[in-house]
């Protein structure tokens, strides 16, 4: 049998996709299914006077209206936040399904309809009559911050949520030694996650069961945190994700509606249904990024850099979700880079805002940081008089150090971060870019390049590193999975990962395939049902094939170790002997003495004689695996953009990639990724944000005003890779999910600085919208005559300027702050 | 809204009949009334293309459609594209170039890029992407799509 580990086999998930037979969330109708549709708050921060359901429950068709006194005692508890760092308190105000009281950002839930159908139970909602007695809000965190600024909470008498240190070598002696220091105020807007597929939940009640399908990327934490929240046993709540219509974290998350459908089938002895509405997701699944980092980068006048302290405010809206305060720290382990930085220093404030919870949003908290190292280090050259990648290189660790310990104490486990740059430069020819660069200036062209070295901290795990024992969050991140082989040698493998277009029945098939010794055609990747395998943690954090495809590999040995031990006694052979070669079990030596899966499974199930005592029947294990180490992937990126300095439109021209997430196992899915990753990027550096105005009204509220890149906005991608193993784990693996998204944002950015550069433009913040890049330009007194209205120039115009006092942006942009 | 029109439309080859409110999505009757659940929503705002259709051979957005509007229409959805005949030439491709990820954008990429190449047998890369950019992906970066399109052109695709 041929090896299938590092092959482009095409997915197994597809033939049902591409014929419209996937099976997601809001494909699930069953009998007697109720439909329903959530009140929310049009108002920023506000008391609630009335609530004035009768209108409403006398439409045909509705079953009840229900608001948050109604449903008190529904929950046993709230929704959770689940980080609690030791010594540290976390300011977390009770969050529930429903709100009483108060609303504290646009779009929080304050009623529930429930009717035969959604077109009856939008038209119901209509018809609940809310009296609301607004109070100020605050939308900018810096604001939010001074004092007298309205509280988003009075009982804290702050909005400071938290304030967490993490640091390590003399950062005072370093910047102290530091012969240049740059300083600099980076903004990671406020972004969405915007997987096509918005939320659904249908929740079904049978006797004491209920079961919930839902789009989540969590279902196993989910049955923790609900059957909580509901108050019965975990054992009577199945919870499963079919199809998820895309993630980027946005599905990872407890929200309020999957606890509010749950109580309601149990309430009514019915299914009901909730299906989010795009605007519902922009306004209520929770966002991503909202920090302002003031950073400082000292080095010698030789480019050594010596220091790096980091001040991070972070917005987190108005609750804490289930990781809102976590997100922006959990990025700390890289927050030097890939360059040996011998001190380095930050601080995180988490701030109470009247907007949306931030949590979770791909890449989580790395994005943010490589966007102000690599764009600081791009600062430092410049003030060196370096070039760019020759101060990289000077401070690059040493593929020959790694395992690398940095100063914050954390242990790299393999990299070559010279080799990725040397491959990019392979493909991407500096010097005849700069040539080209400047013959297209003279023509009024304006060309830049931007460069992103980048290294991401993944695979979540380890449990001791993240966990209670590390820095505080109530989980642990170990991964399981069940290989079972069936009598006639089929493969049904259980993780405890939850993918949502991962192409994980693919790869993980992949995996357990080539060690079982079957084809993996008949290796079916089960996942996402509570009911259906072992205990698991889900799919986060760029963690399904470090700890659960690496769970799969150690099952699967497990099985194969069996195997030849059934295989042995039948032949009558020592298990030592036995050796799995071209998909056959056979006797070392011997090769006409030999057995195939399928034959042993079967003797497993059915023995043909008596088996050594010591050999149970059945062919089946399960694995737990915690990881000792994070993994870290990394790669060299360039991106190629031009301005039009009269309209201020950057288009991106050409995107070169070289990633290194170890071995491949299936390199079409990696490049896949890394294509999706990048694109997310470039719609975070040019057009995406999440606008709120001073009054906490949400301007971005659809597609219309939120602009994911299409397909005519990028390009098509130049990929290459180097594998590096981990050490890890067995397969040398490293996540590839994230790393496009965390990689990509400084190499877009620093190629529209350098193409604006000439105009003197030399600092710019995200999103690079045409607004925002012409505006710069006409700051600095560059020469273009003024913007030309495209059509699609001023849809991205709108979405890129109604940012005044909406959190952190530019000092440009008569923001709050 | 208890307005309803009855409306006869030939879905997949077959003829439906239907009193329908006069507000129904055409979407709506394909997934909820009919079951044809490939068709998806992903947006309020005709900006993401996941409902994608074909009515009397042109790709439109079945969100933007009401289903009164397709009487005596000839409406195929992902279902029938291929006529019963194992993969449409667009599917095939997607499948073959990794064109799609959690699916959910699939069909009506799928059905717009089959429209595309309707009227355009051999598009530029340039045309394909001005072509679906009515229609969003957030997994894949395009990338594959485009490569996708461009190998079912090759064969000589026609919807």
């Amino acid at each position: 049998m041929t090896t299938h580990v590092g092959t482009p086999m095409k997915r197994k998930e597809d033939p049902r996709m591409i014929t419209g037979r996937g099976y997601y969330t809001e494909d699930i109708n069953l009998p007697g299914m109720l439909h329903a549709v959530v009140v929310r708050s049009p108002e920023a921060h506000a008391a609630i006077t009335s609530i004035d359901t009768s209108a409403a429950k006398e439409r045909s068709g509705v079953v009840t209206v229900l608001t948050g006194e109604d449903m008190a005692s529904d929950f046993a508890g709230p929704l959770p936040m689940v980080w609690a760092p030791p010594g540290v308190e976390i300011k977390t105000p009770e969050h529930w399904p429903l709100k009483r009281g108060e609303v504290k950002h646009v779009g929080d839930p304050v009623a529930v309809v429930v009717a035969t159908s959604r077109h009856i139970a939008v038209d119901a909602a209509e018809d609940v009559i809310v009296d609301y007695d607004p109070k100020p809000a605050v939308v900018d965190p810096e604001a939010a911050l001074e004092d007298g600024s309205p509280l988003v909470w009075e009982q804290f008498g702050t909005n400071k949520t938290h304030e967490w240190a993490v640091g390590g070598g003399d950062i005072d002696a370093a910047l102290a030694e530091a012969d240049v220091i740059v300083e600099h105020r980076f903004v990671n807007h406020r972004t969405s996650g915007a997987p096509i597929e918005t939320r659904c939940s249908v929740a079904e009640a049978r006797g004491d069961d209920l079961t919930l399908w839902s789009t989540t990327q969590i279902p196993h934490i989910a049955r923790f945190v609900f059957s909580g929240m509901l108050g019965i046993a975990e054992d009577k709540l199945r919870v499963v994700a079919p199809d998820v219509g895309g993630g980027f974290g946005a599905k990872l998350q407890t929200y309020g509606e999957e606890a509010l459908v749950l109580a309601l089938a149990k309430r009514l002895g019915r299914p009901v249904k909730w299906v989010e509405t795009r605007s519902e997701h922009m306004t209520t699944s929770h966002h991503g990024r909202d920090q302002v980092n003031y950073v400082k980068l000292g080095a010698k006048r030789d480019g050594t850099v010596t220091a790096c302290q980091v001040r991070i405010i972070a917005d987190l809206g108005a609750y804490q979700q289930l990781l809102t305060p976590f997100i922006p720290e959990l990025g700390f382990p890289v927050m030097g880079g890939c360059y040996r930085i011998p001190a380095i220093d930050l601080h995180f404030t988490g701030v109470f805002t009247n907007k949306m919870a931030t949590d979770a949003i791909r890449g989580a908290g790395r994005p943010e940081a490589t966007y102000w190292i690599e764009l600081s280090m791009d600062r430092l050259a410049d003030e060196l008089g370096m070039d760019r990648l020759e101060l990289r290189r000077k401070n690059f660790i040493p593929k020959e150090e790694f395992p690398f310990e940095t100063a914050l104490g954390i242990v790299y486990d393999s990299g070559d971060y010279q080799g990725t740059l040397d491959k990019l430069l392979q493909h991407f020819d500096v010097d005849a870019f700069r040539s080209e660069q400047a013959s297209l200036r003279e023509q009024g062209v304006y060309r830049g390049v931007g460069f992103s070295t980048w290294v991401e901290v993944c695979g979540l795990a380890p449990s001791r590193a993240v966990g209670p024992q590390g820095v505080g969050l109530q989980a642990a991140f170990w991964e399981s999975a069940n290989v079972r082989v069936t009598p006639t040698g089929s493969a049904i493998v259980y993780t405890g990962t939850s993918p949502h277009g991962q192409g994980l029945d693919t790869s993980f098939a992949q995996i357990a395939g080539d060690i079982l010794g079957i084809d993996p055609q008949n290796v079916d990747i089960l996942h996402g049902d509570t009911d259906q395998g072992t205990w698991g943690w889900d799919t986060y954090g760029s963690r399904s094939l470090a700890v659960g495809g690496e769970a799969i590999a150690r099952a699967a040995r497990k099985v194969q170790d069996k195997a030849k031990r059934i295989c042995a006694a039948l032949l009558e052979a020592a298990p030592d002997d036995i050796e799995l070669t071209d998909g056959k079990y056979q006797v070392r030596g011997s090769p006409d003495k030999a057995m195939t899966m399928a034959e042993i499974s079967g003797a497993a199930h059915i023995p043909p004689n008596e088996l050594p005592a010591d050999i149970e029947p059945g062919l089946e294990e399960s694995s737990f695996y915690d990881p000792e180490n994070f993994v870290f992937p990394f790669g060299a990126h360039a991106c190629v953009v031009d301005v039009d300095a009269e309209t201020g439109k950057v288009s991106v021209v050409r995107y070169v990639a070289v990633d290194d997430c170890g071995p491949a196992i299936n390199p079409m899915l990696i490049d896949g990724q890394i294509h999706g990753g990048i694109v997310h990027a470039i719609g975070q550096a040019l057009y995406e944000q999440v606008v709120y105005d001073e009054d906490g009204q949400l301007v971005t509220g659809t597609f219309v005003d939120y602009a994911l890149p299409t397909a005519a906005e990028v390009p098509s991608f130049e990929t290459d890779r180097t594998e590096t193993p981990s050490p890890v784990n067995s397969l040398g693996v490293k996540g590839i999910g994230e790393a496009g998204t965390i990689a990509a944002t400084p190499a877009v950015a620093a190629a529209v600085l350098d193409a604006i550069r000439p105009l003197g433009v030399t600092e710019l913040d995200m999103p690079m919208t045409p607004m925002r890049v012409w505006q710069a330009i006409e700051a600095a007194g560059g020469d273009g005559p003024g913007p030309r209205a495209t059509e699609q120039g001023r849809a991205l115009d709108e979405h890129g300027d109604g940012s005044a006092g909406s959190g952190p942006t530019g000092p440009d942009e008569g923001g709050a702050a | 809204m208890s307005a309803t029109v009855h409306v006869e439309v030939t879905v997949n080859g077959e003829r439906r009949e239907a009193d329908v409110e006069a507000r129904l999505l055409l979407v709506h009757w394909l997934r909820d009334e009919l079951g044809l659940t490939g068709t998806h929503v992903g947006c309020d705002t005709t900006n993401c293309g996941a409902c994608t259709v074909h009515m009397n051979g042109e790709a439109v957005k079945s969100c933007t459609v009401l289903t009164a509007q397709a009487d005596g229409a000839e409406v195929t959805t992902i279902e029938g594209l291929s006529g019963g005949n194992g993969l449409h030439a667009v599917q095939a491709a997607f499948w073959e170039k990794h064109g799609l990820q959690c699916g959910f954008c699939t069909p009506g990429m799928i059905m717009a890029a089959a429209d595309l190449l309707a009227r355009n047998p051999n598009p530029s890369d340039e045309e394909i992407r001005h072509g679906l950019e009515g229609n969003l992906c957030r997994c894949t970066g395009y990338h594959n799509i485009v490569e996708a399109v461009k190998s079912a052109a090759g064969t000589g695709v026609s919807a």
